[in-house]
């Protein structure tokens, strides 16, 4: 597996599910906040998969199992503090990621350097709800609290090594996981919550996303995402 | 939905990379001023780099009222003394 493919399928199906927002945002600047970052992340898919093939090809042609995102990233949007507890667990996980292959100088370096600013400002947006949901009002908090819970077993995933991404990158995975967990922990308690407990493994404990192992939600995402193209094969616009 | 007072009216002033001063842009809601930043990073900034970004609170802002537009702004033209127009300008004399 290509480290390029699934930081490329992160990146893009994570777009996908912000896509989904756009019309549904609780208000007309969440939803320009939220489009921004799909745009971001659609960006930076584009980049990561053009380096492995055809970005089209890999986008609408592949089937479920040889897509290598995080499962996390596949879950569905639920309510706005699901949403908002998916951005955060992922989003500070890329932009450590990012800074650490930014400044290992490997095969990467120049594309995180440039996303890194963007998934800087993907992490903040993040964070700010989180500290706002949290300490909102009581439902705010429960709402937040049980998005923090759904997700938190999908987040270990992030931490397993991506084939490609060694010591040589500059990516150091349980120092990664390790600065993680403290960085969300700040977070979650600052936003009077409470870091959820239980097991950090994917619905699918023999690997996950990584090896093609995804949740039931994923398929019907990707039978919309690729309908079109499917459809009208070789079709240009 | 949300009502109007959890999400207060702001304005946005900015002043873009090269410019001179802030100007005002427009406006938005935003449950407080950390959030009007960063929805008018969004809405009137696209991120680019190297601008400034001012929010105020609509509330904050006390307007000229245009009842009283003519003892604000009228500028009395009927006393010339006020108007430096009684110099003669020497020819040499560029950029006055």
């Amino acid at each position: 597996m290509s480290a390029a493919l699934a930081l490329g399928d992160d990146a893009l199906v994570l777009s996908h599910r912000l896509g989904e927002w756009a019309g549904h945002a609780p208000v007309l600047e969440e939803e320009v906040a939220l489009a921004n970052i799909a745009l971001d992340l659609l960006g930076q898919a584009r980049v990561l998969l053009s380096l492995v093939g055809d970005e089209d090809e890999l986008a609408y042609l592949r089937e479920e199992r040889a897509f290598r995102n995080l499962q996390l990233v596949e879950q569905p949007n639920g309510d706005f503090a699901h949403t908002i507890a998916r951005q955060l667990y992922f989003s500070v996980h890329q932009h450590l990621l990012y800074e650490r292959l930014a400044a290992g100088g490997g095969e990467f370096a120049d594309l995180a350097a440039k996303a890194v600013k963007e998934v800087a400002y993907h992490r903040d947006h993040a964070e700010q709800w989180v500290l706002r949901l949290g300490d909102g009002t009581a439902e705010s908090h429960e709402r937040m609290q049980a998005g923090l819970e759904a997700l938190w077993r999908f987040t270990g995933e992030m931490f397993q090594p991506v084939e490609g991404l060694d010591a040589g990158s500059g990516v150091d995975w349980e120092e990664l996981g390790a600065a993680w967990l403290s960085a969300v922990t700040a977070t979650v308690e600052r936003a009077t919550l409470t870091l959820p407990t239980g097991p950090r493994t994917g619905a699918w404990a023999a690997g996950a996303g990584r090896q093609g192992l995804h949740t039931e939600p994923f398929g019907r995402m990707l039978a919309e995402m690729q309908h079109l193209h499917r459809s009208h094969p070789g079709a240009s616009w | 939905m949300t009502s109007s007072t959890d999400w207060p009216l702001w304005e946005v002033f900015v002043r873009s990379r090269r410019g001179l001063s802030h100007t005002h842009a427009g406006s938005l809601h935003a449950p407080d001023a950390e959030m009007a930043l960063r929805n008018a990073r969004d809405l009137y900034t696209r991120r680019s780099e190297g601008v400034s970004i001012w929010v105020v609170p609509s509330t904050e802002i006390t307007a000229s009222s245009p009842d009283e537009k003519d003892s604000f702004f009228e500028p009395a033209a009927d006393k010339p003394y006020r108007h430096p127009t009684f110099y003669e300008i020497p020819d040499g004399v560029k950029h006055l």
